[in-house]
Order: C-alpha cells, then sequence, then structure tokens
C-alpha cells in the first residue's frame, strides 16, 4: 500500500506545479458557470412549472460542476500511460515490483485530485459571495454533508475506473482514437455534464440513471443540494458502490488477458 | 490568392493520406457538438420556448453561429498554432520569405478536420431554415449570407488577437479562449437569452451580437429596421484592433533565438 501511496504523493506534487493553467482553468470556469446559469434562469423564467428540480438546487450543482471538473471530467486522461502502452514503455512498468492497475489508478487519482484541490477553492468561495439566487447554498445538514463527500469519493472511483478501462482497450486495438472519442461524448452526456439529468424526459432519465455514467458527478451533486434525499439517495449511492466494484474488476480482467498476450517489441 | 490555393491543395493532400485518422476525427468533432444539440433538444422537450424563441428558431441560430466558428477555424487554424511558431523559431523563417507575413501564417494550417462540425452545421442549418417559419424573401437570405460573414471574420480576427498576443507572451495564453470557446459554446442561444449584461458586453466590447442576435431579430421579423441586414458588416470592423495589435507585436518581435 505505502507503494502506492508514495506514487499518489509524487503525481499530486507535479499537478500542483501548474500553477498558470490553474488560473485560466478557474476564470474559464467561473465564466462557464455563469452564462450556464444565466440560461437556465431564461428556461425557469418562461415555464416554472416545467423545472425539473429547485433552482437553488440547478445553481448549486452547476457551481460544483464547475469547481470540481477535473475529477470528473473524462477527457483528463494522462497522455503518458497511452504512450506507454502504444510505445513499449510498459516494459519498465512491468519490471517493477508493483501491480499495475493499482498504480496508474492511483496515479490517475492523484492527478485529477491535485488539479481539483487548486482551482475549487476560489471558484466554490466566489460562487457562495453570490446574491441569492445564483450563488452556492450551504449543504442542508451535517448528514448531508457526509454523504455528499462520501459520494463525491465513490464517484471519482468510478471515473477513473471506467478511464482504466479506455486506457487498457489500447492493447487490444491500433487506433483507440475513435473509440475515446466516442466514449468521451457517451460520458460527456450521460453524466449530465451537458444537461443535469433530471432535464431529460420520463423514460430515458431512468434508464440513465442505471448506467455507469450517472454514478460519476450525477449523485453526488444532486445529494448536496437536496434533489436526491433518503431512500433515494442511499439507493443512488449503493449503486455506485455496485459499479466501483464492476468497473474495477473488469479492468483487472482485461489487463491479466491483455498482459498474457502482449508482445513488447524491441528497439 | 493563387498562393493560397496551392497551399489549399497541398493541405488538402496530405489531410487525406492518412484517410482513417481523418476520418476518425471528423467524427469526434461531429460527436461534440451533437452533444451540445442533444442538449437544445431535450431542453426543448420539457420547455416549449425561451424568451419567445422556439426551438426551430434557436437551432437557425445555432447552426449560423457554429458554421461561422468553423468556417473562420479551418481557414485561421493557422493563428492558432503561432505562438508555437514563434516558440520554435518557424517565424523566422516566414519573416524572410518575400511574401505577405499574415498569408503566410493563415497558409501554414488549413484544418479540415473541422469539416465534422461543418457537416452538422449545415444539417441544423437545412433543418432551421425550413421550419423556423421565415419568409425567405431576398433581403432575408442577404441577412443570413452577412451573418456568415462577418460571423467568419470577427472569429478569425480573435484568432489573430490571439496570434498577436503571444509576440509578448511567447505562449499562447489560455484565457482567450473564454471569449472565442465561450462564444461558440454559449452563442447557440441567441444572446438576450442571457440577460442585458451579458447582451450589452457581446454588443459593445466582442461585438458577437452584431452578428447572431440583432440580425436574427430581423430575419425572424421582429425588428423590421433595414439597417440590422447589413449590422453583421460592422462585426468585421472588429478586425482592425486586431491587426494593428498585430503590427504592434510584430515591431516589438525579437526571436527566441531556437
Amino acid at each position: 500500500m505505502k507503494k502506492y501511496v508514495s506514487f499518489f504523493r509524487m503525481r499530486f506534487s507535479t499537478g500542483l506545479q501548474y500553477r498558470q493553467a490553474a488560473i485560466a482553468g478557474m476564470s474559464t470556469q467561473f465564466v462557464w458557470g455563469a452564462m450556464e446559469i444565466l440560461l437556465f434562469k431564461a428556461f425557469y423564467e418562461a415555464d416554472p412549472s416545467a423545472f425539473p428540480m429547485e433552482f437553488s438546487a440547478l445553481t448549486s450543482y452547476i457551481w460544483l460542476q464547475q469547481a470540481f471538473l477535473a475529477l470528473y471530467m473524462m477527457w483528463f486522461l494522462e497522455r503518458e500511460i497511452f504512450d506507454s502502452i502504444t510505445g513499449g514503455g510498459i516494459a519498465y512498468e512491468l519490471c517493477r515490483p508493483l501491480d499495475l492497475y493499482s498504480m496508474w489508478f492511483a496515479r490517475n487519482i492523484a492527478n485529477r485530485m491535485s488539479k481539483a484541490v487548486l482551482r475549487c477553492i476560489p471558484i466554490l468561495l466566489l460562487a457562495t459571495c453570490l446574491p441569492k439566487p445564483y450563488g452556492m447554498q450551504p449543504p442542508r445538514s451535517l448528514i448531508t454533508f457526509i454523504l455528499f463527500l462520501f459520494s463525491m469519493g465513490l464517484a471519482l472511483l468510478v471515473t477513473v475506473a471506467f478511464s482504466m478501462i479506455l486506457y487498457l482497450l489500447c492493447f487490444y486495438t491500433i487506433s483507440p482514437l475513435g473509440i475515446r472519442m466516442v466514449a468521451f461524448s457517451l460520458v460527456e452526456f450521460f453524466s449530465g455534464a451537458v444537461i443535469p439529468l433530471p432535464f431529460l424526459p420520463d423514460g430515458i432519465r431512468q434508464v440513465c440513471e442505471l448506467l455507469p455514467f450517472a454514478s460519476m458527478q450525477n449523485v453526488a451533486f444532486r445529494i448536496y443540494s437536496g434533489d436526491l434525499s433518503g431512500i433515494r439517495g442511499y439507493g443512488a449511492i449503493s449503486l455506485q458502490l455496485f459499479w466501483v466494484v464492476a468497473l474495477i474488476l473488469s479492468g483487472k480482467l482485461l489487463l491479466k488477458n491483455a498482459l498474457n498476450k502482449v508482445v513488447v517489441q524491441g528497439g | 490568392m493563387e498562393l493560397y490555393k496551392k497551399y489549399f491543395g497541398i493541405h488538402f493532400r496530405s489531410a487525406m493520406q492518412y484517410k482513417v485518422s481523418f476520418l476518425l476525427t471528423t467524427i469526434g468533432q461531429f460527436l461534440v457538438s451533437f452533444n451540445i444539440f442533444l442538449g437544445i433538444y431535450f431542453l426543448f422537450a420539457r420547455f416549449s420556448s425561451v424568451k419567445g424563441y422556439t426551438y426551430q428558431e434557436v437551432m437557425l441560430c445555432f447552426a449560423v453561429n457554429i458554421m461561422a466558428y468553423s468556417l473562420a477555424e479551418m481557414f485561421a487554424r493557422g493563428f492558432d498554432t503561432f505562438p508555437s511558431m514563434i516558440n520554435n523559431g518557424e517565424f523566422d523563417r516566414i519573416l524572410v520569405r518575400p511574401k505577405g507575413i499574415l498569408l503566410q501564417i493563415l497558409c501554414s494550417k488549413i484544418e479540415f478536420t473541422r469539416i465534422g462540425r461543418m457537416i452538422q452545421a449545415i444539417v441544423m442549418f437545412t433543418y432551421g431554415v425550413k421550419t423556423s417559419g421565415v419568409p425567405w424573401s431576398v433581403d432575408k437570405i442577404i441577412t443570413v449570407c452577412f451573418m456568415l460573414i462577418g460571423g467568419t471574420a470577427l472569429y478569425s480576427a480573435l484568432f489573430l488577437l490571439y496570434a498577436a498576443v503571444s509576440f509578448f507572451t511567447i505562449e499562447g495564453i489560455e484565457v482567450m479562449n473564454i471569449v472565442t470557446d465561450g462564444a461558440r459554446e454559449y452563442g447557440k442561444y441567441p444572446f438576450d437569452t442571457y440577460g442585458k449584461a451579458v447582451l450589452k458586453i457581446v454588443t459593445y466590447v466582442v461585438p458577437f451580437a452584431l452578428f447572431q442576435y440583432y440580425p436574427f431579430l430581423y430575419l425572424l421579423g421582429r425588428n423590421t429596421n433595414k439597417v440590422l441586414i447589413i449590422l453583421p458588416l460592422a462585426s468585421a470592423f472588429f478586425y482592425l484592433p486586431c491587426y494593428l495589435f498585430f503590427q504592434i507585436g510584430l515591431k516589438h518581435y525579437k526571436s527566441t533565438g531556437s
């Protein structure tokens, strides 16, 4: 375990070095969040009764989404891992007395967290200072907040476990670019990054909520704002747990299969 | 112009060398903007209109905006890679050649994969044109053409500004993307959807509304002032300060030496 923790720390401190990029990212996220909220406000004014969640729940959702973008956006993948698979650098990785899956997993979590830590605090602070309908609301109760944190953690695990599958598919195909792009758009839409899932029409929405993508950011952010509470909240968290286990297991299986037949060309 | 055609041919042929990669990137481009379309579609499945605009009208607006953006991106892509050109000293080679500097930068890269976004824009444009209920008289057709021209010019001008900034910073400034990507992303709805403050910014600071919002009102017949027909062309004037800034940057240019 210690080995993986040190991998985590290495990657984490590298991530913290990019402060310029963080400032640019933060300002972009802030503008994006504001535009998104203004847009939904226009829809809210058009027909408040058709709005599927409280407006304040929506604003919290959007600010959380912008603040923790780096944690859950699928396209924050590590190039180095792809390169090591396609370029043969994997041979070195395999020499280490470490489990490849756990090592990459730790690296990815560290990478995402280091990016998010730099960005989330200023965005959240600013968002809390905004006037009433536009700003971030404090969580409803302590229990909600604890559940929210727990669900955030699970969501990160689901996201990383899914991206591990994307890395590992590289072993099986010559041109992983196509798969990656299709996966990015699928995840983006079905995780509620384009529009929050409650806005989807009935029928489609229920199916979407069962998919692993809904276990990414959707659950955590909706628990925070009270949109998912009580029994439905616990149900959603159990589903998250299920997807964490299922995705990690299938990732490990993929890796085992791939390593059985991997051939690293010399040179 | 002759030279540009030559370069166009070269880039086209080189893109066609990697057919699979070209196809995949094109599909990727298509999918990304397809998500935006789905977002609009599902919102309108729930709400019948926003600020009085119907789904079909928003589609038309979205299509014009994204078409202008992808045209600009296809042809003015050279500006986007300009920071790396300064960085690796490639720009010094351009300076010694006896042809226009801007022309050479434009020619250095023409991105055909943006066609994916373009195809999407064309499909939605056709849909919007057919169903938005706009009576297509000559003046309205001219307005749409001007909207496209003005939009493409404005986006290209912003790319030029992005390039010019890199004279001073050597690196590309990511913050600039807020303006270009933001307008691409949020220009899907007519700008008054976002409220008065935003509308003022996109009218007076970066004149996106001149090609997107005001002439759009004319198309829908909500404002019959004839001036709105040629208003999109005014947004092309944004090119002037950007060009001046580029020239100032050029005077300050010191080679990085690499």
